[in-house]
């Protein structure tokens, strides 16, 4: 009986033994092609990222420190002259400055309204779920159909906006010739289409709050203001953060709405960063110029990245 | 007892007052998008904005008189072929920081985690010369292959994969699957979710593509929606506001199909960004 259990176990020794070498052969095996398949698998997406991201920021500061002449070659080396003349132009200046403007406005009312549509969309009543479908909507707005729609709504002359006011016998505003109602009116459509990303995230982080803190704070008898600053806005702070950031990140390149809209008029009112390094380069052919105002933008785009990584590192493990 | 329900009766009524004036001011310019997209522009110009001549007649001729149709194939060809490519690129190279062990594999991770700071705006000069050297200017190809791959979707998915128990691989690698064979079998199915969810965004973004395709393209023959758009808008079409409309409908009703299903997607997507 003894011996039989030795002979036992002494085969289950050997299995393991065995498969244990057998995991090891296999462990080596894979270890070998391991060189292979990493070059295999992120290759291809290194090359596309160096091709097209880091090549292309080298190239665009190497352009920045010459001179272009018409025909877009670089001419002299001026070191940092571009820079130079760039903070010191006025142009350059009022484009920054309107830039700021746009991006606080468009960041400030896309948090506020977003924080309104999440925490009434929260609240479960019946229909509730259909609601959260109409403020998630503008999500699936894209650039040229919102600049569409709002232009006819701004249209000084047939735009709805003013026929109602004609209407009331209201002032009639115009909003293309006007440079802070232009403004405004790039503002207002930015916003709308951003606000089905801002609620859709706000929504999420709202959902995820525990019930049992709400049932606390009413048996405490905290009113629903205070409750919503004091309570909900510290436990959403990071999905808050997350929005704010993202929606600076985005506010800075916009592009589209404002070519649409007002092509950066009038009289440069809206002539936002990347709106000028287009104008500077596809239409002026002036790449030097263009390439230091793109590294300016990158500059102020690297911070908040960076802000936003430092800030997800707290909560992210990489 | 009845005065609380009273109470929370007509809070109830305010809250739902709130919800439908949020609703209106929300959907007020589709409304009045779709509304003018019906009337004549006679009318539309006129200021007549009601029910009298309302018809389809700017989506005909928006449809008829417009390369709008091929615009939306455009779009729809570029999107796809944008999103099949970085779901796979981004997932292959996702796999590799996760499951493969190499040298300066950090290093790698944090070059690719730091092209997420320079934004693709700002590098349209030498990247307009490249597509124009590689002579792919005005081609669907020029317009996709700088979004082929992205640091988001590989941020994303490597998270994703990351959450993966680490005995899948192990019993992978007693039974002698490679890395292929395990990045189909094991990664790809395990991580269904985040692929979704990032194929559903990269499709959105590429949709919404503008700067890009308005530097490299010249004919309507490749020409995306949003581009095309502003081309109908430049023409003399301009003052065709019901058409002009019409169009702006017929283009926002895929998007909002997609949103609609991809909803859930984007939702348990972003959270990964954003509340983890």
């Amino acid at each position: 009986m003894e011996e039989e259990n030795n002979l036992l176990d002494a085969k289950k020794q050997n299995i393991l033994e065995n498969s244990k070498k057998s995991i090891l052969a296999n462990k080596i095996s894979v270890k070998k092609n391991d060189k292979f398949y990493a070059l295999l698998f992120l290759g291809p997406s290194l090359l596309l990222l160096i091709l097209f991201i880091f090549y292309p920021m080298l190239k665009t500061i190497y352009l920045s420190l010459f001179l272009t002449n018409g025909n877009g070659q670089n001419t002299v080396f001026v070191g940092l002259e571009n820079y130079v003349s760039l903070l010191t132009s006025s142009t350059y200046l009022a484009s920054l400055g309107s830039t700021f403007v746009y991006v606080i406005g468009v960041s400030v009312l896309t948090i506020f309204l977003g924080l309104l549509l999440a925490s009434t969309a929260s609240k479960n009543v019946r229909g509730s779920v259909f609601f959260r479908t109409i403020f998630s909507s503008t999500m699936g707005v894209s650039i040229s159909v919102s600049a569409i729609f709002w232009l006819f709504i701004f249209n000084p002359s047939i735009g709805i906006l003013n026929q109602v006011a004609a209407f009331f016998h209201l002032p009639i505003l115009n909003w293309s010739t006007d440079p802070n109602l232009a403004m405004i009116s790039v503002i207002i459509s930015t916003v709308w289409m951003n606000l089905g990303f801002a609620f859709l995230v706000l929504f999420s982080a709202f959902e995820s709050l525990p019930l049992s803190l709400y049932e606390e704070t009413a048996i405490e008898g905290v009113g629903p203001v205070y409750r919503f600053m004091h309570v909900t806005i510290p436990l959403i702070s990071p999905t808050l953060f997350f929005v704010s950031i993202i929606t600076l990140i985005e506010s800075f390149k916009s592009f589209g709405l404002i070519d649409l809209m007002t092509a950066g008029g009038p009289n440069n009112a809206t002539n936002m960063l990347v709106y000028q390094i287009y104008q500077n380069a596809f239409l002026n052919g002036n790449y030097s110029q263009a390439s230091a105002e793109s590294v300016i933008l990158t500059i102020i785009i690297a911070i908040l990245t960076f802000i936003q990584f430092k800030y997800l590192e707290k909560k992210v493990s990489y | 007892m009845e005065n609380l329900n009273q109470w929370t009766g007509s809070k109830k009524t305010w809250h739902y007052l709130l919800l439908i004036i949020l609703s209106l001011l929300i959907l007020g310019p589709f409304i009045i998008g779709l509304w003018t997209s019906l009337l004549p522009t006679a009318d539309i110009s006129s200021g007549k904005l009601f029910i009298d001549n309302i018809s389809l007649d700017n989506y005909w001729a928006a449809l008829t008189q417009t390369p709008i149709i091929r615009y939306l194939f455009n779009s729809l060809f570029i999107s796809i072929l944008t999103m099949i490519c970085q779901v796979f690129f981004c997932s292959l190279a996702a796999y590799a920081f996760v499951f493969i062990d190499f040298k300066y594999r950090n290093f790698y991770f944090y070059l690719v985690l730091s092209t997420m700071m320079l934004p693709f705006e700002a590098e349209v000069i030498p990247n307009f010369q490249t597509i124009k050297s590689l002579g792919l200017l005005n081609s669907y190809l020029g317009m996709v292959i700088p979004f082929m791959t992205s640091a988001f979707g590989i941020f994303m998915l490597r998270q994703s994969f990351m959450q993966m128990p680490y005995e899948l691989k192990e019993a992978a690698d007693v039974e002698g699957l490679s890395h292929w064979q395990f990045y189909l079998k094991g990664a790809l199915p395990y991580s269904k979710l985040s692929i979704y969810t990032l194929a559903a965004y990269s499709f959105l973004s590429a949709w919404n593509q503008y700067l890009w395709p308005l530097l490299t393209t010249f004919s309507d023959d490749y020409r995306p929606v949003q581009v095309g758009l502003r081309e109908l808008q430049s023409q003399e079409t301009f003052n065709n506001w019901g058409m002009i409309q019409a169009s702006a409908a017929i283009i926002v009703i895929p998007t909002l199909i997609v949103l609609y299903f991809g909803q859930h997607y984007f939702k348990s997507g972003l959270n990964e960004g954003a509340v983890k």
